[in-house]
């Protein structure tokens, strides 16, 4: 096992329980994220890593266990409320407003500035993501799927988080907008951003994460850096290759 | 000319109260996909409301401020129905949130007759606004033209608050995804409370502002709902602007209406209606609904199945208690029991549509009605024997359903409800205004059974063979390959087209059946009373059905059956009190939010948990 990091936990679950009705889909989950970390939630399709982030955002309410995020206990909390205490949250099928325009979009996402927290305006995101800037009064429809995703991680963004969950921000995106997208998560680290990205591309994460975190079933299978999965081919063919 | 201009007027001045009652429902619906039933009520509340602080307030001021006042109450309520009636109610199966608002309706009905009491209040004249000026020629009221121009800037600054402000972008994306909004951080449990807040306040205003040109009375609920339906089906669900325009459109063809084809005013919007949605399915500016676009809510359904031996072995007791029944010798109880089957089958029948079709009928109604009139009819004017009237009051209502369904099921969701609706009235305004015909509002009367049936137990066993006989049939065909198929097409339209299946062919006969079905109901109906009247195919009896199917359980096959049974005793009893209404809304509300399964939904998760903790 790998030695424990000196950085502290910003987001903690422990013993997580989720069930979808009577299926059992998160199995005594436990792993953290760390102050200024990019995690990568790994596995393969139906491994429970959509559930896991939707069980940290309260949208699936986790039967037992805890998930801490600085301090506060989130499970129980309402949805809105997860939100506000600085997770943001980009899901899997991006679920933009597509009868909004696109600044509209970004306005629903607007929350106040955060102490201590970079301060998102749509100056700054425009220039992140400058297709978007473009085509600002169009209405989300109109966006290809990449463009999509941007704006989907720009709306988080203007609510000024101090997590970012990403589900699967490179599925059904062409290479070079996932290369591109890698660039943009590796700015948002520097700006000192935690992030949790769950994702199946492994070739995308090992670009933009210090840890892996690999489910299957429900069930964690491993823990630890990108250096010692690739020295386990074991672990990559048994929970990773199609 | 100076008449033409006139009418104009007072038809743009209408148009008014319509515009602001009906934006408000159709921005409740957008937001909180709530088809607010209650919304008439709002309206009525608006007027007796404003009637009352016009008597305290003096003056112009008093006027005005009295008409704000009465938005601002009827706001405040409109919050008050949200947090307590339909927040507990958010989560549960789609569309059970409209039993909640039909309790609300009951609930206001009663309250205002307590305070306001049950004879209609004229409305007092507005100050400074008094008089008439003359165009070419032709009075028209000062009042009138201040409406005309007060209505933009109303529109104005709706559109503003939707399409410019942070509270309209927030608004019209929980629209949209109300979970993704959430996860942004906006409360929208809060969201909603302002949308119902504004919505009612809106209605409560055109209550408040149609005061001189009417007044407050118990029946406006009703008699504005079919309307606020039409204006916001044919502007489009969710559009301003669109319920503008049809509510002008409707109010100036009303008043031309009245002037030059005085028969067929209440006909005539609905004809219009028909018309627009011929042209443009989804109203004049409004756009597609997507189905199942916002998902399903709740818990998955379960899958129905045959009942096993125990439950045949008591609905077989029960079904040979029912026949023992004429032995108790009570003219009372077997009247009771004649009602209660004539009703099951109806609810039966809608439930068919509704729980196994997932096709939400708001005019059921419409069936049930023309079966009982073309039997009537055929008896009083071709002097048909009762055996063969019977036997075609089945046939016209199912030829109605074949018209009428062909009609509806081009549209889905919201829509082909609202058409439901809005074509049961038509059939009704149609039956309500050709008096030399149907009688008109004196109804048919001495529509006697044969001889053979006419002892009232004679009468009991037919109405129990064929009541029961035909509730039987559409169990059985909920077990068919039909069945399978209807069940598949709404579970999943594109799934089951891609499997073979015809699904819009198999919605419509299933349409027709339950047409069909309702239209036995009524032949038993009509020999059963001796005469029938326009109001069994009105508003009021589609809801009876729905509240019985909904209280009953949707997704439970008995559903419709026990929920009829409990309603009509329920009834029976309560109609003996004063406020019976209030009662019984009281009751309905705390059904759906206690057991928002329905009663055969809830007894059954019970029996389920009894039975899990004993093992």
């Amino acid at each position: 096992m790998p030695a424990r990091r000196a950085v502290i936990s910003m987001l903690e679950l422990q013993g997580v329980n989720s069930f979808y009705g009577r299926a059992h889909i998160l199995r005594d989950l436990s792993f953290s994220v760390g102050t200024g970390e990019v995690v990568s939630l790994l596995g393969r399709n139906g491994a429970g890593k959509t559930t896991t982030v939707k069980s940290i955002m309260q949208l699936v309410k986790p039967a037992s266990g805890s998930v801490n995020f600085d301090g506060h206990e989130l499970v129980g909390t309402p949805t809105h409320k997860v939100a506000k205490l600085g997770i943001g949250y980009v899901p899997e099928e991006r679920r933009i407003f597509t009868d909004l325009t696109i600044s509209e979009n970004l306005e629903v996402g607007r929350q106040p500035p955060r102490e201590g927290v970079f301060e998102w305006t749509t100056d700054i995101l425009f220039e992140l993501f400058p297709n978007l800037a473009e085509r600002r009064n169009n209405r989300g429809k109109a966006l290809s799927g990449g463009e999509q995703q941007m704006l989907s991680i720009a709306r988080t963004l203007m609510g000024n988080p101090r997590l970012l969950l990403l589900d699967e921000p490179s599925e059904g995106i062409a290479p070079v907008i996932v290369e591109q997208m890698a660039q943009t998560i590796l700015k948002l680290k520097a700006e000192g951003l935690p992030v949790l990205l769950s994702e199946q591309n492994l070739h995308f994460a090992r670009m933009v994460s210090d840890r892996a975190v690999i489910i299957e079933g429900g069930l964690k299978k491993y823990d630890g850096t990108f250096t010692e999965l690739d020295a386990s081919p074991q672990v990559r063919e048994a929970f990773l290759s199609v | 000319m100076g008449l033409f201009i006139a009418q104009l007027l007072t038809g743009l001045a209408n148009a008014a109260t319509l515009f602001l009652v009906a934006s408000g429902l159709s921005l409740i619906f957008g937001v909180t996909r709530i088809v607010n039933f209650a919304h008439g009520s709002f309206y009525m509340l608006g007027a007796f409301v404003g009637y009352s602080l016009m008597q305290v307030l003096p003056g112009a001021i008093g006027f005005w401020a009295s008409v704000l006042l009465s938005g601002l109450i009827v706001g405040l309520i409109g919050v008050v129905v949200e947090m307590l009636v339909l927040r507990p109610v958010y989560k549960a199966p789609e569309l059970f949130q409209l039993v909640a608002t039909f309790g609300v309706i009951l609930v206001i009905q009663d309250l205002a007759l307590m305070i306001w009491g049950a004879e209609d209040l004229l409305g007092p004249r507005a100050p400074g606004l008094k008089g008439v000026v003359r165009i070419m020629g032709e009075p028209v009221p000062l009042y009138d033209l201040a409406l005309i121009a007060m209505t933009p800037f109303v529109l104005f600054a709706l559109w503003y608050l939707i399409a410019r402000t942070r509270l309209g972008v927030l608004v019209r994306a929980a629209t949209q995804d109300r979970e993704m909004v959430a996860a942004l951080g906006v409360n929208q449990a809060w969201l909603f409370t302002g949308v119902f807040f504004l919505g009612a306040a809106l209605a409560g205003l055109g209550g408040a502002i149609q005061l001189p040109k009417g007044g407050a009375d118990l029946l406006m609920d009703f008699n504005i709902l079919a309307a606020i339906f039409v204006v916001v089906v044919i502007g489009g669900m969710g559009s301003l602007p669109g319920a503008y325009i049809a509510a002008v459109l409707i109010s100036v063809l009303n008043v031309f209406g009245v002037s030059y084809l005085p028969q067929s005013t209440l006909v005539l919007m609905f004809v219009v209606m028909a018309v627009v949605l011929t042209i443009r399915p989804y109203g004049l500016l409004g756009r597609e609904e997507v189905a199942g676009e916002h998902g399903q809510v709740g818990e998955p359904d379960r899958p129905i199945k045959p009942a096993g031996v125990r439950a045949r072995v008591i609905v077989g007791i029960g079904l040979l208690l029912l026949l023992a029944l004429p032995m108790a010798d009570s003219h009372f109880l077997v009247i009771l029991a004649t009602d209660i089957i004539i009703f099951a089958l109806f609810a039966a029948s809608l439930h068919f549509l509704l729980g196994l079709g997932g096709l939400v009928s708001f005019g059921h109604a419409a069936f049930f009605g023309a079966g009982a009139y073309v039997a009537a009819l055929l008896v009083s004017h071709a002097n048909a024997p009762m055996e063969l009237a019977f036997l075609l009051a089945p046939v016209g209502a199912g030829m109605a359903a074949l018209i009428i369904g062909w009609l509806c099921l081009r549209l889905t969701g919201v829509y082909f409800a609202m058409l439901t609706l809005a074509l049961a009235q038509l059939l009704w305004s149609l039956v309500f205004q050709w008096d030399e015909f149907t009688g008109g509002d004196d109804g048919l009367v001495n529509i006697w059974p044969a001889k053979w049936l006419s002892e009232a137990n004679s009468y009991f066993y037919f109405t129990a063979i064929v009541g029961v006989g035909g509730i039987i049939l559409l169990r059985h065909m909920a077990h068919s390959p039909f069945g399978f198929a209807l069940r598949a097409a709404r579970d999943s339209q594109r799934q089951a087209e891609a499997t073979g299946i015809d699904t819009k062919r198999v919605q419509w006969m299933a349409f027709t059946v339950a047409g069909v079905l309702a239209g036995v109901a009524g032949g038993l109906f009509v020999f059963s009373k001796g005469s029938v009247f326009p109001n069994e195919l009105e508003i009021a009896k589609s809801f009876d059905g729905l509240i019985v199917v909904f209280l009953g359980g949707v997704k439970t096959l008995s559903g419709g059956v026990v929920g009829a049974a409990s309603l009509e005793l329920v009834k029976d009893y309560l109609t003996r009190f004063e406020y019976w209404r209030l009662a019984l809304g009281l009751l309905i509300i705390f059904v759906v939010i206690v057991a928002p399964t329905g009663i055969v939904g809830s007894l059954r998760s019970l029996l389920e948990r009894v039975r899990g903790s004993s093992t």
